[in-house]
């Protein structure tokens, strides 16, 4: 069973039944699943949860679906990382970050999709689409082709290469759009109008949204039902940032947690900052912007929940930050280089910004603080590519090898070549 | 020659079903009170009351959002073509 009650306008209230729509008729506001958090209280417990299956569905109760589908590709139940190296590069005391790298696609999209596939196949749909900056694309693309489902995808076409081949291996059709993201999402809102096609970001939005909730109720449970004092998010649309919020508030609601929140932090790359921009000066409308930024995964100029983005930074005493897009490849590697993870340009985002935070001490030092890291790095390899290069370039002899590192490293330093290495790659990012 | 409006599902019970409606309007502004004189109620769906485009609704000019353009004075020529577009969730 679900407990649903039915789907409600988030500006004026209005409630619709449970169909394939995600606007308000009156206000064209969105759409949001509204609970029956009463019932589901009575029959949701901590137990009940640590007994149920390893992805987002032990936290069915509050999922607007009765059961995984058939087709699930097991989403969810990610690693919760203590990031003691990270912390302490950042002056910060208790750090955690929650790997969405490792899910099946590779990024945190795979959990929105369970929910919108399950909800499409509930529907009777036999088409699942969706505009995507390229995340989304794979996602929907390896669900689709699990559970016997044509795929549309409509990505900008200037994507990352890694993000192309990993929608496209699953078997969907690709439609590249010249354009950037909001012109072709513009596109696939037409086209859903007109074919009777499962948009999972469009008339499947109210579902698919409520999946990123378990990155919260994660969380909570992964730190033993405690609620972290600060989280830091990357902003896209801002749906991710929103759901989220609406996590640890429904956690509180049924009984699960007692009430608190943590401050939630968005952030966002100089290339592409419309809730930033308003953050920071104050106002309560997002003026949309034409993208640029080399994380294009968040590279979303008319973000559809901007607006409410604002409204929980604002009320949760969080910030929405604003890097440069140097600081992006920074971010990953810095990343990489203290705990091991190699994640995506948004990564590098959030990194980045959880270092500005914590330079400018809007992060307290004892402030237990998780950051979202949403993608896998090697979906964005073109956005390090060049700083990388090999450091050595040698022919397979001894001696080659030992002029190359001599030219590399001076004599009196050799004792130190370990630390001497690393500063070295990392000077190569203040470029 | 006029413009063609795209007119969105959750909006086509007050055009009778139509999706597509041609206008005579100089702008987008015109163009939106030109719908409400033709389909009562149209207008307050799109705009506020101080008469600016609602939060959630997007309005494209052959496929540029007007608020790139000049919004609501954006000009309209013949053959052009208006969207109109609920918000979308990114991906
Ligand atoms: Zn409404």
């Amino acid at each position: 069973m679900t407990y649903v009650k039915a789907l409600r306008c988030r500006e004026c209230g209005r409630e619709y039944p449970q169909g394939p729509t995600h606007v308000c008729e009156f206000c064209f506001g969105p759409l949001e699943v509204a609970y029956d958090y009463q019932a589901i209280q009575r029959d949701i417990s901590r137990e009940a949860i640590a007994a149920g299956p390893g992805s987002i569905w032990r936290y069915q109760a509050l999922l607007p679906v009765q059961r995984a589908s058939q087709a699930d590709l097991g989403a969810g139940w990610t690693p919760l990382i203590k990031a003691n190296n990270l912390a302490r590069a950042l002056g910060l005391r208790e750090l955690y970050l929650k790997n969405d790298c490792v899910n099946p696609t590779y990024s945190f999209k795979d959990r929105v999709v369970a929910v919108a596939t399950a909800k499409a196949l509930e529907f009777g749909f036999d088409t699942l689409a969706c505009a995507s900056t390229g995340n989304l694309a794979a996602a929907v693309s390896a669900q689709a082709a699990k559970a016997g489902l044509r795929a549309y995808v409509f990505i900008p076409a200037d994507l990352e290469q890694g993000k192309i081949v990993g929608a496209a291996v699953y078997g969907a059709t690709l439609v590249s759009v010249q354009g950037n993201y909001d012109q072709a999402n513009r596109l696939a809102s037409e086209v859903a109008d007109r074919y009777g096609w499962a948009f999972v970001n469009i008339n499947l939005r109210p579902y698919y949204a409520e999946g990123s909730k378990t990155l919260a109720f994660e969380v909570a449970e992964q730190l033993g039902w405690r609620v972290p004092d600060h989280v830091v998010v990357p902003i896209a649309s801002g749906s991710l940032f929103t759901k989220i919020w609406k996590g640890w508030n429904e956690l509180a609601e049924v009984g699960l947690l007692d009430g608190q929140r943590p401050r939630m932090t968005g952030a966002q790359a100089a290339g592409c900052s419309p809730v930033a921009a308003a953050f920071a000066t104050g106002s309560w409308d997002i003026r949309p912007v034409k993208p640029w930024s080399i994380a294009k995964s968040l590279a979303i100029g008319n973000p559809a929940d901007g607006h409410y983005a604002l409204k929980v930074a604002r009320e949760s005493g969080g910030y929405i930050e604003m890097v440069q897009e140097q600081e992006i490849a920074q971010g990953v590697a810095l990343l990489a280089r203290t705990e091991g993870l190699f994640a995506e340009t948004a990564a590098g985002v959030t990194v980045a910004a959880l270092q500005q935070l914590a330079t400018r001490g809007k992060i307290g030092c004892d402030e237990v603080t998780v950051a979202y890291i949403t993608g896998n790095g090697l979906k964005t390899q073109e956005a390090i590519a060049e700083a990388l290069a090999p450091a050595l370039v040698v022919s397979p002899t001894l001696t080659s090898f030992e002029q190359a590192l001599a030219r590399q490293i001076p004599p009196s330093d050799r004792s130190r070549e370990a630390g001497a290495k690393t500063h070295t790659r990392r000077e190569s990012f203040q470029k | 020659m006029s413009s063609i409006v795209r007119i969105p599902t959750p909006l086509r019970k007050l055009t009778s079903g139509a999706r597509e409606i041609s206008v005579n309007s100089e702008t987008v502004g015109a163009c939106i009170a030109q719908l409400e004189a033709r389909f009562p109620g149209l207008g307050e769906r799109l705009c506020d009351e101080r008469g600016e485009l609602r939060r959630f609704i997007n309005v494209y000019v052959n496929g540029e959002d007007v608020r790139f353009l000049a919004g609501l004075a954006t000009p309209l020529c013949p053959g052009d073509e208006v969207y109109i577009v609920p918000a979308m969730a990114g991906g």
